[in-house]
């Protein structure tokens, strides 16, 4: 007999959290499980509470009451280690602009508790993967956006995190950029990355997310692979779904 | 050790970068330095060495008013001027209203006979006292006639004032003068020599100034040893611009998100902006002295001398290199925008260089702000830095100044703390 042994990589219970200030909960008893190789698609109106989540998940806001787990470790009370588990490509680009790529990789290298020989190494590799070398002195100032791009998930990627996550990843890229940086991450995700992404666009989603969450009004709606949300609902697209779940009133 | 050093080397990457920030860090107090000094030397130089110029309107032109223009020349005050086309009042107020004076000293008519019945009169009323017989008709008024004084507005009071005193010192000159001679006349019924007479009015007494200084310095303060200290200070503390504006870009930029999820203290990057700024400072310090030392002669300006104690020196620059470091650190914390922080941070430091006797001497401050002027970082640096430059001391002298600077600075390092904490970045 054999046993698959599934692992939770992100493991959410009862998870509640309220701006403060602010009277409504954003996330409201909101529990969720991300199994290990994952390519999660968190998905949801303006204002549903995905960046919340995203923050909530990579420790940045810190939350009232639930709990949230990686790879076994308790945010709240685990937050160092739980730090050198995950990378994360925020939607702004997180660098130094009259820094250099190389740079650039240089100083968050180091910050992500990496030797100086490992950030000469992970430094040329990503350089090359994402075709940066040519510009690998330049300073990120001069780059065009896609170049940009490149250069935030690079940063992210540099110490190989178990869990990597992307917060639209790839806003104002040409089409060429988005089908490089999809398939680096497809890759990374062959090799055990565990991806949590969120993005509108929808397409780029369906290309890449093996199982989807919709998020509304801070909690999750559906979540299940891909193919049986499809299934379920009766529709052959991601953005189908979502406007079957979500409606089309404004939100925000 | 090593990620703090992969941020110091980040912070000096970013800041050799901003080429404009950079030459306006360095340039900007030299400049200061230079105008300062020179302006205020050519002012030390028009009152003691150059001499004011004096327009003179001598209406009597007798003996007394003739004594009374030597007198003003021997004061060593002024360059005097006695211009014959003067005619009047008016154009003596003319040649003030085109500048090509800015005093004039009228000498009314019949001074001469004034002062000498004064004279007179004052020693009738010496010998009656004494019971000596005088000329009875020497019963007249001793009331003098006024010396008139034009000056243009420009002329601040303290330069008015140091004029003022030179004037009544040549007055006193003459009119005792004459008063001797007169009482030595009624008592001997003969002309006083001229030997006995300049030994009564000559000063006996000379005035030797000796500049009090604890390392048995022998040199004269002068404007460079005055201004140096101080512009270096004021430079130190500018760098609240660009530091102050550096924290809040890092607080404003997506970089403090990807930071705050990496297992490495925000903390570092806080310290690793204060060890790049000190460094700063220490070369804005050691650029500003060399050009103090070396330049400022080349120029026509007095040099500056270097105290002789060099650790206490460095120990002094690289406190208040710290103190104004944490200073702009705070700034940044608390700023919610880079407007905000340069705004409030180049105000308060003009405020905080003004109530710490950068600009106004601190012994000329009104009482009401000698407490207040304690609490700037500014004073405490400059009276560290006199301490040495003005008065030799060593470290042990400016000990009770460093102390109230030490104390600023780690009050304001646990505000920066507390400012982190507050606003969930550490």
């Amino acid at each position: 007999m054999t046993y698959l042994l599934v692992t939770n990589t992100i493991s959410i219970q009862n998870l509640d959290f309220t701006y403060k200030g602010s009277a409504q909960k954003l996330i409201n008893n909101l529990s969720l499980h991300i199994q290990k190789g994952d390519r999660f698609g968190i998905f949801g109106p303006n204002g549903a509470g995905k960046t919340t989540l995203m923050n909530l998940m990579t420790g940045l806001l810190p939350y009232s009451s639930g709990s949230i787990q990686l790879l076994g470790n308790e945010i709240k009370t685990n937050r160092n280690k739980i730090k050198t588990l995950f990378g994360f490509v925020p939607q702004d680009f997180s660098f130094y602009h009259e820094l250099s790529p190389a740079e650039n990789m240089e100083f968050f290298g180091a910050w992500a508790g990496l030797h100086k020989k490992q950030i000469k190494e992970r430094t040329g590799e990503l350089l090359n993967i994402l075709s940066l070398t040519h510009v690998r002195d330049t300073p990120v100032k001069n780059f065009s956006g896609g170049m940009k791009r490149r250069v935030n998930l690079a940063i992210a990627v540099m110490h190989e995190p178990e869990i990597l996550f992307l917060d639209e990843p790839t806003v104002g890229v040409d089409v060429q950029t988005r089908y490089a940086i999809i398939d680096y991450l497809k890759s990374l995700n062959e090799k055990g990355t565990t991806l949590v992404y969120t993005s509108h666009h929808l397409k780029e989603a369906e290309d890449l997310c093996n199982t989807v969450a919709m998020i509304d009004e801070g909690n999750i709606i559906v979540h299940d692979s891909l193919e049986n949300l499809l299934k379920d609902h009766l529709q052959d697209g991601l953005e189908g779904l979502f406007l079957n779940l979500t409606g089309r009133a404004y939100r925000d | 050790m090593f990620k703090l050093w992969s941020t110091i080397l980040k912070d000096f990457r970013i800041l050799t970068r901003d080429k404009v920030g950079l030459t306006l860090m360095f340039l900007m107090p030299v400049v200061l330095a230079i105008v300062i000094t020179s302006v205020q030397n050519s002012t030390f130089e028009l009152v003691n060495e150059n001499k004011i110029p004096l327009l003179i309107y001598n209406k009597d032109k007798k003996a007394v008013s003739i004594e009374l223009e030597k007198a003003l020349d021997k004061v060593g005050m002024f360059n005097i001027n006695t211009i014959d086309t003067i005619k009047n009042g008016d154009d003596i107020k003319n040649h003030i209203n085109t500048k090509d004076a800015l005093i004039a000293a009228v000498i009314p008519e019949n001074y001469s006979d004034k002062v000498l019945q004064k004279a007179k009169a004052v020693s009738r009323k010496a010998l009656k006292d004494l019971d000596i017989p005088a000329d009875p008709s020497a019963a007249v008024t001793d009331t003098a006639m006024n010396i008139i004084l034009y000056y243009h507005p420009v002329l601040q009071q303290s330069f008015r004032k140091s004029i003022d005193g030179g004037l009544q010192s040549a007055l006193q000159v003459v009119q005792s003068k004459y008063i001797v001679q007169s009482l030595y006349q009624y008592i001997n019924d003969e002309a006083i020599p001229d030997s006995l007479e300049n030994q009564i009015i000559s000063n006996q007494t000379p005035v030797q100034q000796i500049a009090v200084s604890k390392g048995n310095m022998h040199g004269i303060p002068n404007a460079t040893q005055h201004n140096i200290p101080a512009w270096t200070i004021f430079a130190m503390f500018f760098i609240v611009i660009s530091l102050g504006s550096s924290v809040v870009r890092e607080k404003l930029s997506g970089s403090i998100i990807r930071l705050r999820t990496l297992p490495t203290h925000f903390g570092i990057s806080i310290i690793s902006k204060e060890i790049t700024y000190i460094i700063v400072t220490l070369l804005q310090a050691a650029v500003i002295f060399a050009i103090g030392k070396y330049l400022f002669p080349k120029m026509g300006l007095p040099a500056l001398n270097i105290p002789h104690d060099i650790s206490a020196l460095l120990i002094v620059t690289l406190l208040c290199g710290w103190c104004a470091a944490s200073f702009a650190i705070c700034i940044g914390i608390f700023a919610n925008t880079q407007e905000q922080a340069n705004g409030f941070g180049a105000v308060s430091i003009v405020l905080l260089a003004a109530v710490g006797g950068l600009l106004v001497p601190s012994f000329a401050m009104p009482s009401s702000f000698q407490f207040i002027m304690r609490l700037s970082p500014l004073h405490w640096c400059l009276e560290a830095y006199y301490g040495l430059f003005l008065e030799e001391g060593n470290l042990k002298d400016i000990f009770t100044n460093i102390t109230p600077l030490l104390t600023i600075t780690i009050l304001l390092q646990f505000l920066a703390w507390y400012g982190l904490k507050r606003k969930n970045l550490i």
